[in-house]
């Protein structure tokens, strides 16, 4: 499995004339996990939120550099952002179901971006299958017209990851999905994660080096808005070659 | 003064300050309706209004409000909803759109004089509308505008970015995030707008003296073709709505029970406008639950 899916080379991203990105060159293998790590402001969550362009919605972003995916530059003019976006699935660190029932947060994203009708039965099974992929669908399956907010944070960040699943995305970037969360559910959330690897490339930023080290295949490990080092997360964590990389790891300092 | 003390002192003046909005607010709605409820009578709301002799009631004046009111936000409600969405959703932070907010801030402290005689002049003579409804509509749009407008951009920035960048990063286009997600989370927001904006409508007196006009013809209502000068329907009839038959009884009205009238009809106003703001409410609810709820 060394199929590159996103490759990524000088990135450097711009807040008006501020550069918060310094040229991160990074690649992305398919149905691996892939952790960010840095302190707060090592610009982490801002790289994550280039790959499915979600940064186009703040004023005066501009990013440079080269995004790739599929060898198709995503920032390339003709792109469909919406496309993109469909195949680029996002779970955010606060929990934003919308303020809909169980059954049309999953529902939402597939009843009005498809071209196509989709019939109530096959509606329901998408539903259902994406509900069962985020592990939350025994906690829900006797509620699912009820308001996605009356559930716990965990059972709603499930909802949102369901939410993403029912788009059938290729990629699933995860921007701190559980810092939000109490242990217990962040445990269900990762376990969610780890059972639909297979299926999908997933890029999880995190502030939680445990949570790296349990889940993720690769790491990189962002400090100032530069890549520092980047590698299987074994190595990174037992034997990191650089050395803020291991003052990090070992709480020097973030 | 120690903090404690402070504390106190606060809370006791925040509450005499509401005590003193609640007093006079119930004085104000008590004194109305306690005056004005012994004249209602079936009668009263069903009969046609007299010039002369006792008796006569608010029947067409009722009516033409009510018409007047749903007129207004037909034309209104859609202009209000598209600038709305577009000052929320799609101006960028520059002097133009800072232009435009000023603009809808000057719109809607007019004073209601100047905003009806000059509706008077451009569409009552000089588009030819006459003493109408329509002309009447058209000059409580300059008023609706703004505040409608407001409130929908109001309610719509209000929607948490979240819910925007959840719809975007679902593939879904700016403009099905809006209508799919962000319009139904703002409604109960925008039904508080139509219902401020309503209250105005219904108050209104001055504007509609130019424009829809203080006559109040005979009318049918069992004439549906809207076309027809006698059918309740016409846009193009002259329309004393309740508000100018208040104001008008009271300066000019020269029948006998010209203040029981004007007590009876104060009181209709305000039961009607409490109706249609639990109405909307209710209406409101029901819109989003079927909005937002799943089926």
């Amino acid at each position: 499995m060394t199929d590159k899916v996103i490759t990524s080379e000088n990135v450097r991203l711009y807040y008006g004339e501020k550069e918060a990105l310094h040229g991160v060159n990074l690649d992305f293998k398919k149905n691996e996990i892939t952790a960010l790590i840095g302190p707060s402001g090592s610009g982490k969550s801002t790289y994550l939120r280039c790959l499915n362009r979600i940064n186009d919605l703040i004023p005066e972003v501009t990013v440079t550099g080269s995004i790739k995916m599929d060898k198709q530059d995503i920032y390339a003019p003709n792109v469909d952002i919406t496309e993109l976006r469909k195949r680029v699935g996002m779970v955010f660190q606060q929990p934003n179901p919308f303020p809909f029932s169980v059954y049309e947060n999953v529902a939402y994203g597939v009843k009005l971006a498809g071209r196509s009708k989709v019939s109530k039965a096959e509606m329901d099974k998408i539903v259902e299958d994406s509900l069962k992929k985020a592990a939350v669908w025994d906690e829900v399956k006797d509620n699912l017209n009820d308001s996605a907010l009356s559930f716990s944070g965990g059972q709603q960040q499930r909802i949102c990851i369901a939410r993403v699943l029912a788009v059938k995305p290729e990629i699933i970037l995860l921007d701190e999905p559980t810092s939000a969360l109490d242990p217990i559910s962040s445990y269900a959330i990762e376990n969610t994660l780890l059972s639909i690897k297979k299926d999908y490339t997933i890029i999880i930023v995190t502030h939680n080096m445990q949570q790296a080290s349990r889940i993720s295949d690769q790491t990189a490990f962002l400090l100032d808005g530069k890549l520092v080092e980047a590698g299987p997360t074994k190595e990174i964590f037992i034997n990191p070659k650089e050395k803020e990389t291991n003052d990090y790891l070992n709480g020097k300092f973030g | 003064m120690n903090p404690k003390i402070a504390n106190k002192i606060a809370d006791a003046v925040i509450y005499i300050l509401v005590a003193i909005v609640v007093i006079i607010l119930a004085l104000l709605i008590g004194f109305i309706l306690i005056t004005g409820i012994p004249h209602i009578s079936w009668h009263f709301l069903t009969s046609v209004s007299q010039s002369f002799s006792a008796g006569g009631g608010i029947r067409d004046q009722l009516f033409n409000s009510i018409y007047l009111l749903i007129l207004t936000l037909i034309i209104s409600f859609p202009i209000a909803l598209g600038s709305g969405i577009y000052l929320a959703e799609y101006a960028p932070k520059n002097w133009f759109t800072s232009l435009i907010q000023t603009a809808i801030e000057v719109l809607s402290s007019l004073p209601s004089i100047i905003v009806g005689l000059f509706c008077y002049l451009l569409f009552v003579i000089e588009f030819q509308l006459g003493f109408s409804i329509l002309s009447g509509a058209i000059a409580l749009t300059f008023f609706n505008l703004p505040l409608l407008t407001r409130s929908i951009q109001e309610s719509l920035e209000s929607v948490p970015d979240l819910q925007r960048q959840a719809g975007a990063s679902l593939g879904l286009s700016r403009w099905k995030t809006i209508t799919g997600i962000i319009f139904p989370i703002a409604i109960p927001g925008i039904i508080t707008g139509i219902i401020l904006s309503a209250g105005r409508v219904f108050g209104e007196a001055a504007a509609l003296i130019y424009t829809a006009g203080e006559s109040a013809p005979a009318i049918s209502y069992s004439n549906f073709n809207p076309f027809n000068p006698a059918s309740f329907l016409n846009p193009m009839r002259p329309a004393e709505t309740l508000a100018v038959h208040i104001w008008k009884v009271n300066t000019e009205g020269v029948t006998p029970d010209a203040s029981q009238i004007s007590s009876g009809s104060s009181a209709v106003l305000i039961i009607v406008i409490l109706i249609f703001n639990l109405g909307a409410h209710y209406l409101g609810k029901h819109l989003y639950d079927k909005m937002t709820a799943s089926k």
